[in-house]
């Protein structure tokens, strides 16, 4: 039988998500339940003086204005991943505009937003740091980058010294915006008490965070939270932590004693759970005049909000420390405070920001040392990592290179800017390399082989949309011999074995593993069950193989139905775990991105007309949401590159284009056919399969290719995305 | 959202009377007043339900166009007569908005459609139009989609309609029915106000009016037409800057011209300086730049929307080339 894994095996929740069949968090039909509104400050900075709760209070059908003047109070935050616990109404502080100041409760959502909408606060305003870059001067180091693990600082030879004495230099600054995620599905939470057992339908990229952190604030014990979340309609990162939202509606449960549901709106969605923050980022690198690097410096500051609601630190050079080889590296990470909202994870943290910048300085290093930009990074080819002194697992990006060029036809490009053009319109050819961590973290899953063949499985893990399902029902597939169509893979409970939470495209290298080792511990426990019957005299389970229910062996089979019933068994069960990564690699995913803009000289308007993406990811499980992902990611950065960015007011700190008509996303004519390459390979390391994730690696290096093509177009370095008309107009 | 009542009359005087009464509201596709009801920038308590009104006909003949209030874009775009005699006008409304709402949306509604202004749609911001007398945030603030033409101390916003654009430049007039069925016809030109001291007042409707048709008078200039739109992203976005442009041209000279850009100014921008400076000239490249120069006298750009002095003057050359060609 041709293996399963690997084929494009169409989405197996495909048909429920197109009827409308797949349930997401606010659309469980929970008896009894009533509306959550949330109420957010207008201001940025100070106290709630006064809050005058009654009208709302008195208006029909409202069952409860919670207010920190009546908020049950919180325990503390013991830590721990995904775990957000302010701002939950736990005090009168203001520190940033949008934050939660109340949540009303009533009957029904209309009555609830009418009463929401009737409360008064009075504010004393404080003077507040609206924008990061009015603040830069007060940067300061991380405390927990990467939670705690290493410094935010790291250094390899001299990079300072081998800078001031090098032949070709480029030293430049680069700026990306606050970004948001905006999944289609908002964030939305019920959540029912039964005494001090709480259960909540959320939409989180991981449910055992969500089940972490509230029995963490809510003083329970982790066993009574029981989180549901079978389908997410997207989440990008701003699902990842468990934020107050979720929290909030426990608590507003508690306190009117029955279910309650809270779902954001559009514009709540921008305050409520994270964004990519901005960045300012000084890239300064040198290389001797054959184009060899001699030093590269990466000064990174991201954007964050008042220290007091957490640290989340853009780690926009860990790729710069490993991405060439060269002997002097020195990477920093600032944070600068201003008045707003915890920032977060938003696809591809770190690398989709931090490339943009390191791989446009390599665009403008190839300008100055006139060397085409493909054979510039191929001259400074890291074949191992050089900051962790470890090997690769796995690197092909010598390959993506090489197919990638070829399928775009880079060798066609005539280097001088503004050189091509399609009659009046300029043509722009530009490219990069991407780069993203292959990660692992524990995991664990369960599986039963059932008397008639079929199979059921399970493990605590999400699908964000990327296909988990599809993907595990494809290992179960192979690993047990039965049609795809007779698995059925369960996630989203936190009854069933834990995984970990959804980000850093860890689901596939985790899972995976775990949902095997289950399928084999089953398979095994089978086998012993067959050799244990005199009938099998003779055998070995070397003898044995699963296929469509039955144990062949030479001249023997056995019907699974006729195995357990004699064993007197309704199935048979097998667990499986993956640990963390193992330890002697570098693990990294690769790729290079390749652009062509078209941009109207007058105008300046400005449209991505070609793209080839070429990637070095491993296994392929299934090619068809594998490429999904790529063409998702490219879109995604098509966004950053060109339109994505949340603007504030200076006056207030409040963001002012906070919804999806005026947040600009990339729609079909924004978007040219994708052409994907995935270069064989299998990883050796990561995960028995070989595969490694893929959902953030096809972001990284979009924003610099089509910047470097704008470049190349106009004659015109955009080193501030998003890249816009006003930057080209001359 | 506030609560209010929904009126649906059989006829226009039911409606008229029932709008003209404190809190009362015309709603017709809802596109844009339903959006503003969620997000209590608007709060009628009564909305009075236009739909069932017989004002959705889209007749052409050879006194003009006459479009009803209700008649959807959508329609009016695919209308022949629309695409072949008014091509400005169809290529407006294919460039607005999405093909949803343009199956919603109708032609008086899309004239009182609001503007897009990110301060004015956020109660959490004060406002002059909103809130008269609050202040404007946007002047000082994040205007690059905002006005650099007809402002004044207390507004800058643009009006969003692309359709109100194509149709100013074709002299368009509104006909309109008051209470107690008194009706009268003003330019569309006319229609809109400048912000001034009030930009909480946007027309010139008095309550209750309603519009009942759109009116554009033929013309081989209108025949002669096209519509170009500059934004970012490439559909579904508001005009960063547009230009609607219809000529006649007698061999290379331009026997007449109508000109008119949206996404600059606070209400529909017709050019009567340049359409003037372009009459009898011939159609060539210094003759457009030169008068795409009047476009823009006495623009007060407010910082970042700066570039739409330049843009503006671009839009304007290209569109006129593209015509004339
Ligand atoms: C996401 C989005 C993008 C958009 N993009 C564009 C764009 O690119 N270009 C563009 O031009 N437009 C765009 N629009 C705006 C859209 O064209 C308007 O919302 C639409 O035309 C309004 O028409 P309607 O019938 O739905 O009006 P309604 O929402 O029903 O009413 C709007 C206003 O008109 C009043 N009204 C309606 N009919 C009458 C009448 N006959 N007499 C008196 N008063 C009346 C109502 O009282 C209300 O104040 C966009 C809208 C959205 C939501
Ligand atoms: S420009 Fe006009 S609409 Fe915008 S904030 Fe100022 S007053 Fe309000």
């Amino acid at each position: 039988m041709d293996a399963i894994v690997g084929q494009p095996l169409d989405r197996v929740d495909g048909r429920l998500k197109v009827t409308g069949g797949a349930r997401y968090a606010a659309e469980f039909p929970v008896p009894g339940v009533v509306h959550a509104v949330l109420v957010q400050s207008s201001v940025a900075a100070g106290e709630i003086v006064a809050i005058d709760t009654s009208a709302a209070e008195g208006m029909p059908g409202v069952l409860a204005v919670i207010t920190p003047e009546n908020a049950e109070k919180l325990q503390a935050d013991k830590g721990g991943e995904q775990v957000v616990s302010r701002p939950t109404l736990q005090d009168m502080q203001v520190l940033y505009n949008g934050q939660h100041v109340a949540i009303v409760v009533a009957d029904t959502l209309d009555r609830a937003q009418a009463a929401a909408s009737a409360l008064k606060l009075t504010y004393k305003q404080d003077e507040a740091v609206t924008t990061m870059d009015s603040a830069l001067n007060t940067a300061y180091r991380p405390k927990h980058f990467r939670g705690g693990a290493r410094s935010p600082d790291s250094n390899r030879g001299d990079a300072d010294a081998a800078f001031d004495a090098a032949a070709v230099k480029v030293d430049a600054t680069y700026r990306t915006p606050i970004e948001h995620h905006n999944p289609m599905e908002p964030h939305a939470t019920i959540a029912r008490w039964d005494g001090d057992r709480v259960t909540v339908w959320t939409a989180t990229q991981g449910i055992s965070g969500a089940q972490h952190t509230l029995a963490t604030l809510f003083g329970i014990p982790p066993a009574n939270v029981r989180v549901i979340c079978p389908y997410v309609g997207g989440g990008f990162g701003c699902k990842g932590s468990t934020w107050p939202p979720a929290t909030l509606t426990a608590m507003a449960a508690r306190k009117v004693g029955r279910p309650v549901k809270l779902s954001l709106t559009r514009r709540q969605m921008f305050t409520s759970n994270g964004y990519r923050p901005r960045t300012v980022q000084k890239v300064k690198l040198a290389a001797d005049a054959g184009g060899k690097l001699v030093a590269i410096r990466h000064d990174g500051m991201s954007q964050m909000s008042m220290p007091s609601l957490g640290e989340f630190a853009e780690p926009v050079g860990l790729a710069t420390e490993m991405l060439y080889s060269c002997p002097n590296v020195a990477v920093t990470h600032r944070l600068v405070g201003v008045n707003a909202p915890l920032p977060t994870y938003m696809r591809a943290p770190g690398e989709a920001s931090g490339v943009f910048a390191l791989e446009s300085a390599m665009d403008e290093l190839a300008v100055a040392l006139r060397i085409d930009p493909v054979e510039l990074r191929l001259r400074n080819y890291a074949d191992g990592d050089e900051h962790e002194d470890k090997p690769f697992s796995l690197k092909n990006l010598r390959e993506c290179y090489r197919q990638g060029a070829e399928a775009f036809g880079w060798s066609q490009r005539n280097p001088a800017p503004r050189s091509m053009r399609d009659g009046r319109v300029l043509i722009g050819w530009g490219m990069a390399t991407s780069t993203y961590p292959a990660n692992r973290r524990p995991a664990e899953a369960l599986v039963r082989l059932q008397a008639d063949g079929s199979v059921v499985a399970g493990s605590g893990t999400q699908d964000l949309g990327t296909g988990t399902y599809t993907v595990m029902t494809q290992v179960i597939a192979d690993e047990l011999g039965v049609s795809p169509r007779r698995v059925r893979f369960v996630l989203g409970d936190s009854t069933l074995p834990p995984a970990p939470g959804s980000g850093g495209s860890t689901t596939v290298a985790s899972v995976s593993p775990a949902v095997q080792a289950a399928c084999a511990a089953a398979r095994q426990k089978l086998f012993s069950l067959i050799l244990a019957d005199p009938q099998a005299a003779g055998l070995t389970s070397a003898d044995l193989r699963l296929a469509n229910g039955v144990v062949l062996a030479p001249a023997r089979r056995f019907p699974l139905s006729q195995v357990l019933a004699r064993a007197g068994l309704e199935y048979i069960e097998g667990r499986g775990k993956t640990e963390g990564p193992p330890g002697g690699h570098s693990l990294h995913s690769f790729g290079a991105q390749f652009a062509e803009v078209r941009v109207d000289p007058d105008l300046g308007e400005i449209r991505v007309s070609r793209y080839v993406g070429a990637f070095d990811a491993g296994r392929i499980l299934n090619a068809k949401t594998g490429r999904s992902q790529l063409i998702g990611g490219i879109t995604y950065g098509i966004g950053m590159a060109l339109l994505e960015e949340t603007a504030t007011d200076a006056e207030t700190g409040r963001y002012v284009n906070a919804d999806l008509a005026e947040y600009l996303v990339p729609v079909h004519p924004d978007v040219p056919l994708i052409r994907t390459i995935f270069v064989a390979g299998e990883d050796p390391v990561l995960d028995p399969l070989g595969a490694r994730g893929i959902g953030e690696l096809p972001m990284v290096g979009v924003a610099p290719a089509i910047a470097n093509a704008v470049y190349h177009a106009t004659g015109v370095r955009v080193r501030d995305l998003p890249i816009r008309i006003e930057d080209v107009l001359g | 959202m506030q609560s209010f009542g929904y009126l649906d009359p059989a006829d226009a005087d039911a409606a008229i009377a029932a709008a003209a009464a404190p809190g009362g509201k015309f709603i017709a596709g809802g596109t844009d007043l339903m959006q503003l009801m969620k997000d209590d920038v608007e709060a009628p308590t009564r909305i009075v339900d236009v739909e069932k009104l017989p004002y959705g006909a889209i007749e052409a003949n050879g006194s003009g166009l006459r479009l009803g209030a209700l008649a959807r874009m959508s329609d009016v775009a695919a209308h022949p007569a629309v695409q072949r005699d008014y091509p400005v006008i169809a290529q407006a409304l294919l460039a607005s908005a999405s093909p949803q709402l343009r199956n919603m949306a109708t032609m008086g509604g899309n004239m009182l459609q609001r503007t897009r202004c990110h301060y004015f749609r956020d109660t959490g911001f004060p406002c002059n139009k909103r809130n008269p007398g609050s202040g404007c945030p946007a002047i000082h603030g994040e205007n690059r989609l905002l006005a650099i033409l007809g402002g004044s101390e207390h507004c800058i916003a643009t009006h969003p309609s692309d359709l109100a654009v194509a149709l100013v430049a074709l002299d368009t007039s509104v006909e309109l029915q008051g209470v107690g069925g008194a009706r009268r016809t003003v330019a569309l030109g006319d229609f809109h106000r400048l912000p001034g001291d009030t930009p909480q007042i946007e027309t010139v409707l008095q309550p209750g009016e309603l519009i009942t048709a759109l009116v554009v008078p033929p013309s081989a200039a209108a025949r002669r037409s096209a519509y170009l739109k500059v934004r970012d992203r490439a559909s579904f976005e508001f005009a960063l800057v547009s230009a609607a442009v219809a000529l006649e041209m007698q061999g290379n000279t331009i026997a007449d011209a109508r000109i008119a850009m949206g996404g600059v100014g606070t209400k529909p921008w017709r050019l009567p300086a340049v359409e003037a400076a372009l009459r009898g000239q011939a159609a060539t490249p210094e003759n457009f730049t030169a008068a795409a120069g009047l476009a823009v006298e006495g623009a007060m750009p407010a910082g970042k929307n700066d570039f739409k002095v330049k843009l503006m003057q671009r839009t304007l050359v290209r569109a006129l080339s593209t015509v004339a060609a």
